[in-house]
């Protein structure tokens, strides 16, 4: 038997959580969240824990996951920049903010940018999240500044999951 | 003669804007009354008594559908123990944006509130599933829980009143169809996220197959105001059968989109005008989304603007729906069809793939939109549409009729009706005529 895929830090955690259900089964989302903010992702590995934990099949791990947008199957860029374009923020400018930021950082490991739906900030459009922090009333060159604020440690992202960052 | 501009109505929010810098901290909440309802509620020693108030308070559900919160409670079978509490907070309606808020901004409303309300029902575990993406909600939530455990508002005994109660809150991962009830209950079990087949309904098996009410952030928030005011003051707000007050998000294109907490029964106009500032560069407004990207659209004529705030006048006028209370305003430069396609683009996106008239219907409709907006339309495509529609949401009306377990295939169909009744002349004209001018903003 192979150690353990969480730190020993979320083992606890992991065990907390699985504590909080009626039924194991439901600890699925919350662990895949915790792996991911371990590791940034959620790799084979990490479901295979999950499932040991929960006490269901691999493929019962990756049935429920696969569904989720926000859980990612492979690695992603430390920061993970969320554009929304859904109405308010396509009549915004949200359209433009995904653009510049796609094409400012095609080549960049570092930042994945993606197109996502509506992120109930639309007082705020055109909006976006950085690891799923909330920032609004954007402009390319202002959301560009703001990952670039990130990226220099000017601002502390939380984990790709969206927790705040430990330590 | 013009009336006066209309003002807010704040019960919901009243402390957000008292203490608009940590109104979701335990001192800043205790300091404005938090938990003094809870407080008298658990020493009257009476759960029927919240039920009655509720009731005469004729609160209608705040997430979309409108259904009486007191009838939904009263469904839980009489003793059949355990039995669950769900607060759906998955909100992800386009452009509703207003549980986010109550969640962030004021957390231990809604923790009172959920401490009442399972009083009232009997129960002793409830859950929040709170959209994955409310990092900062999340946080504010669950530290508001572990505050108000501290105080004795949470937990074994509280308050000395033999009552227990445990808040799990739970994070969703990125799914808008976990917003209908029967849906999040499958997340919640660590299922993927598709609707169930009704009856049972949730009150009768929902979560882990035990009794089960789920209610709305708004709808869980407002229950201590009630308990608070009376159930019969609450009801003096608002309008016929839509009373109190409801949070409205509302955005596009007006000079100071937001949140804004009014009476029921103000018009659109007043809405849109005294409280947003009208719209942006004193432009007209072309049409307007009144309840949320799963309804029908009004424009900007007066009889539209003129409604009043009333959920069952607008549905039974205009056949629309004041829905999640997400309010959508589009000036004359906006292009329906723009609009039409990105709605559907969601909905293709977001159907889990369960019903095959959803999982099929709206990728062809997302497709065929595509299409007509890029100077590829055919004459026919707009009836073409209607017949993909009538498939999904027989007699296309709303409320809708379905052939899907859950509303969510009939909603991608209502920007097709609308294109439809408000825009047929220009959608017809754009789809004989070659190619389109490219996209507004």
């Amino acid at each position: 038997m192979s150690a353990s895929y969480f730190s020993d830090a979320n083992l606890l955690r992991a065990k907390e959580i699985l504590a909080r259900y009626p039924r194991p089964k439901s600890a699925i989302l919350p662990l895949a969240h915790l792996a991911q903010d371990q590791d940034g992702w959620l790799s084979c590995e990490a479901m295979m824990e999950i499932s040991r934990l929960v006490g269901v099949t691999p493929a019962e791990v990756q049935g429920t996951t696969s569904f989720y947008t926000m859980f990612k199957r492979e690695p992603c860029g430390r920061l993970l920049v969320s554009v929304c374009t859904n109405v308010s923020c396509l009549v915004t400018g949200g359209p433009e903010v995904l653009d510049h930021l796609r094409s400012r950082y095609a080549s960049d490991a570092d930042v994945t940018v993606e197109e996502v739906e509506c992120l109930a900030a639309c007082g705020g459009a055109p909006s976006m999240q950085v690891n799923y922090e909330y920032h609004e009333r954007l402009t390319p060159e202002s959301a560009e500044s703001l990952v670039e604020e990130y990226r220099a440690g000017r601002r502390t992202p939380r984990t790709i999951s969206g927790s705040k960052a430990a330590g | 003669m013009t009336a006066p501009p209309i003002t807010e109505t704040r019960v919901i929010t009243a402390r957000i804007h008292e203490r608009p810098d940590d109104s979701w901290t335990i001192g800043a909440a205790l300091t404005t009354g938090a938990y003094d309802t809870l407080r008298q509620v658990l020493a009257t020693g009476d759960a029927s008594a919240v039920q009655e108030q509720v009731k005469l308070s004729g609160l209608r559900g705040r997430g979309g559908a409108g259904f009486p919160a007191a009838q939904k409670w009263s469904f839980l079978p009489a003793g059949s123990y355990p039995r669950y509490l769900v607060v759906n907070g998955d909100e992800g309606e386009p452009s509703t944006f207003k549980d986010r808020m109550l969640v962030e901004r004021d957390p231990h409303q809604l923790v009172e509130g959920i401490a009442i309300s399972s009083y009232a029902i009997g129960c002793n575990k409830a859950f929040v599933y709170l959209r994955g993406e409310f990092a900062l909600g999340y946080e504010r939530l669950t530290q508001a829980i572990a505050d108000a455990r501290g105080q004795g508002f949470l937990g074994d005994n509280v308050l000395s009143s033999g009552f227990d109660l445990d808040i799990v809150v739970h994070r969703g991962a990125g799914a808008y169809i976990c917003g209908e009830e029967t849906a999040l209950l499958e997340s919640l079990e660590g299922e993927r996220g598709m609707p169930r087949i009704r009856p049972p309904f949730p009150a009768i098996a929902g979560l882990y197959a035990k009794p089960t009410v789920v209610n709305n952030v708004e709808t869980i928030s407002t229950v201590p105001h009630i308990m608070r005011m009376g159930g019969e003051a609450y009801a003096k707000l608002g309008v016929n059968r839509s009373t109190g007050t409801r949070l409205f998000s509302v955005s596009g294109h007006v000079n100071r989109p937001g949140n804004y907490e009014v009476e029921l029964g103000v018009t659109f106009r007043q809405l849109i005008d005294d409280l947003c500032g009208g719209v942006r560069e004193g432009r007209g407004i072309k049409f307007f989304i009144p309840g949320g990207a799963s309804s029908q659209w009004l424009t900007g004529s007066d009889e539209h603007l003129d409604a009043p705030l009333d959920m069952d006048y607008v549905q039974q006028t205009f056949g629309v729906m004041l829905g999640s209370g997400a309010v959508m305003v589009f000036d004359e430069t906006t292009d329906p069809l723009l609009v039409a396609w990105r709605l559907c683009k969601f909905f293709a996106h977001e159907s889990c793939g369960k019903c095959t008239p959803c999982r099929e219907g709206t990728g062809w409709i997302e497709m065929v939109l595509y299409r007509m907006l890029h100077g590829q339309g055919r004459p026919e495509d707009l009836d073409l549409l209607l017949d993909v529609g009538d498939n999904i949401c027989p007699g296309l009306n709303a409320p809708f009729s379905q052939t899907t377990i859950c509303p969510l295939g009939p909603s991608a169909v209502s920007p097709v009706v609308s294109l439809h009744k408000l825009f047929r002349d220009e959608v017809l004209a754009a789809c004989g005529a070659g190619s389109r001018a490219g996209v507004t903003g």
